[in-house]
């Protein structure tokens, strides 16, 4: 399987800009994962290679926190990551029509990409927006009290900034 | 650093301008140096502090102490009396009584929400979270004050004790004890800890307190460090609160500009330094020994308790983690006193709870009540009612580790003790409020299905029994179940909370045994008549098992 792979260089600036930020101890080493993550979509090998090193904490013990948190992806995602909540305040609001709607639309099953590259679906845990469920997280946009028939809608102002 | 005695502050927003508040700073500059107190008082303009009435003011701090309107004429004596013989001079107060336009709004807003009482959520909406002067304006930094001059350690603890206050996080511990706890513990090195790491589902109380007055956190944890002889603190905030994040980043800056947080605050020997540490999604992180590892750099495995973190936490030393709701009513405490709280609330759990409605009801949101109110009263006055005339059928308090509430128990008071006694929990504060088009099978599945995702794995009763638990739960939505399912379903509760390492494990079953006492006969229509009767379970059409046999043949 060949996936396309960041450019070193690129991996080792996000990496450096974090390390320089949070400082190269223990106690920062989620923020940093957390910062790498954000600015490369997901944390290639590479990346957590040069974290090991950097911070002198064992690959192993990378490895493990970065499969454990949800917010982590050790494979790069799509263009665009769909986050939907599936805690019970929103479900009981209707987020069982939402979810149908969003598989409808996306094709993809939960956890999965598009083939295309731009999509990536995953189910997540309560976001804390609970007030205007049902939530679904685009990238950085929360789009709360949301309508199964207001996905193609939502989706396609992704779509158009793609061009 | 340098460090002061006092900080002068002088509003500089147009209306004081016009008003003469630049010859009163000129003036103060020059008094003060007069008494060779330039050394010793810092003095700085401040954008507008939201008290147009008494434009110009000037604050001294630390004794929070607003005076206004302030003419050029009135600078000597405030300067000999306040800054320099150390007497407040009550004439030049600026009116207590007299409200602004944003204040005068709260009351307005009260009016429309009877018996709301706010003392956590006192400035959220309020003032500007971005400015640490409108904070101060409104009495911010003045329980620090009030503690650092006049407090023992030993005084602060007490203070807390005799308000009763108790744990917001969801196990309801006096927080009193816990800080005595550390502050007894051996170790030259102790932490204290917030945990910001709020992921019960249909929980965003936090979130609030946090974006919307991020100095009340950082003024309740220096007294925390304080109390309990901490030199270092942690803000561990989950990863999605983004805002929070950032508005909690800037305030540290301020504070530390400001002198109250860093090195020698307000000048004396006591110093805290505090860090935001983010969360990357894990539900388990709220457990506070989870939280504890994941500080560390390592996946949130909740540690084996005891020993408890209060005297093995962080790096091993002592550690006081508080939940943030519960740090927001400490400065308030220790500026009014253990008797004005226990002025809110019932005997045994005093003062207020942030409640967050949801579900079914006209209005969602937030509401801090005091403690004892009932459900009935919260669904009726604050959530104006259920949905388009549906009626109700249950609530869920707490998160999904909470008990279910059917309506039989509508009427109980909401405290810690009269929820126990009535065999369920008041968590985290979260009502999840359900309509009759609900199926509690459907519910149940969905809390199973986030414990059996949220489990952190370490041990089997947990991983392994929430699992099952979402399997069977399945086929009875499904149809496929048989009666001796629900036993099974009611052993792997028993096994959970009796056999889990932590609290997630420990209250997982929780719902599952309130659903099957208060309605059984609708989990068992779904087993016997195959049928839902909410209507919301696609029933799998019946197979008989000897086709079925046949069929895999």
């Amino acid at each position: 399987m060949t996936i396309a792979t960041i450019d070193g260089k690129v991996v080792l600036e996000a990496v450096n800009k974090a390390v320089e930020e949070h400082g190269a101890t223990i106690d920062e080493l989620i923020p940093i994962l957390n910062d790498v993550n954000r600015t490369l979509g997901y944390l290639p090998a590479n990346a957590l290679d040069e974290i090991s090193r950097r911070l002198r904490v064992p690959k192993s013990q990378l490895f493990s926190v970065s499969s454990f948190y949800r917010m982590f992806s050790t494979k790069p995602r799509g263009k665009h990551v769909v986050q939907f909540c599936e805690s019970a305040p929103c479900h009981v609001v209707g987020g069982r029509q939402v979810w149908a709607s969003l598989l409808d639309h996306l094709k993809i099953g939960p956890g999965e990409t598009s083939p295309d590259g731009n999509w990536t679906l995953i189910t997540t845990s309560c976001l804390g927006v609970c007030g205007v469920g049902p939530v679904i997280i685009i990238d950085d946009d929360i789009y709360g009290n949301v309508a199964p028939d207001q996905i193609a809608e939502i989706l396609a102002r992704y779509s158009e900034t793609r061009e | 650093m340098k460090t002061y005695r006092a900080m002068v502050l002088v509003s500089n927003d147009p209306l004081s301008i016009e008003r003469g508040s630049q010859q009163v700073y000129t003036k103060l500059t020059e008094e003060i140096a007069a008494y060779g107190l330039q050394d010793e008082i810092s003095l700085s303009m401040v954008s507008d502090i939201g008290r147009h009435d008494a434009a110009p003011l000037v604050i001294v701090y630390p004794d929070a102490v607003i005076y206004g309107p302030i003419a050029p004429e009135n600078v000597h004596t405030l300067v000999e009396e306040h800054l320099y013989k150390g007497r407040v001079v009550a004439g030049l107060q600026a009116p207590l009584k007299e409200m602004t336009g944003r204040i005068a709004w709260l009351s307005a807003r009260k009016g429309t929400l009877p018996a709301e009482q706010r003392i956590v959520l006192e400035r959220a909406g309020l003032i500007d979270p971005e400015s640490i002067e409108d904070y101060i304006i409104h009495d911010g930094y003045a329980a620090l004050g009030k503690v650092l001059g006049e407090m023992k350690p030993a005084d602060v603890i007490s203070e807390l004790e005799k308000s009763g206050l108790r744990g917001r996080g969801g196990a309801g511990f006096p927080t009193g004890t816990k800080w005595k706890f550390v502050s007894k513990a051996d170790g030259a090195q102790k932490y204290v800890i917030c945990n910001a790491d709020e992921s019960e589902p249909g929980t965003f109380k936090d979130r609030l307190i946090l974006e919307g007055d991020p100095h009340s956190i950082i003024e309740a944890m220096t007294i925390a460090a304080y109390a309990v002889g901490a030199s270092e603190g942690y803000i561990y905030i989950r990863g999605e609160y983004t805002l929070a994040q950032e508005r909690m980043h800037r305030a540290i800056i301020k504070a530390e500009e400001m002198g109250f947080l860093g090195d020698q605050i307000f000048g004396t020997d006591f110093s805290f330094n505090l860090h935001i540490h983010s969360g990357a999604g894990a539900y388990i992180c709220g457990e506070e020994t989870a939280l504890i590892e994941s500080i560390e750099g390592k996946p949130g495995i909740p540690r084996a308790r005891p020993p408890f973190p209060t005297t093995h936490g962080l790096w091993g030393k002592p550690t006081l983690v508080n939940n943030v709701e519960t740090l927001a009513n400490v400065p308030a405490i220790l500026r009014r006193g253990a008797a004005w709280y226990h002025s809110f609330g019932t005997p045994s759990s005093p003062g207020t709870k942030v409640y967050t409605m949801l579900g079914n009801v006209n209005v969602t949101g937030v509401v801090e009540v005091p403690m004892g109110i009932t459900l009935r009263e919260i669904i009726a006055i604050y959530a104006k009612g259920m949905k388009k005339g549906s009626s109700f059928k249950l609530a869920q308090t707490g998160g999904s580790s909470g008990s279910v509430i059917p309506s039989s128990l509508q009427d109980t008071p909401m405290d810690f003790d009269s929820f126990s006694k009535a065999g369920v929990s008041l968590g985290s504060g979260a009502l999840l409020i359900c309509d009759e088009d609900t199926c509690v099978v459907d519910l149940a599945k969905v809390l199973l299905n986030f414990f059996r995702v949220e489990s952190c794995g370490k041990c089997n009763p947990c991983r392994i029994g929430t699992q099952r638990a979402f399997e069977i739960l399945t086929t009875i939505t499904e149809g496929q179940a048989t009666l001796n399912d629900l036993d099974t379903l009611l052993e792997l509760s028993s096994n959970l909370a009796m056999m889990s390492n932590c609290g997630l494990g420990q209250t997982a079953g929780t719902p599952l045994v309130d659903i099957l006492k208060y309605f059984r006969a609708e989990v068992e229509a779904h087993i016997r008549l195959k049928v839902c009767p909410a209507g919301v379970c696609t029933m799998k059409p019946h197979v008989h098992p000897e086709e079925k046999v046949h069929q895999h043949a």
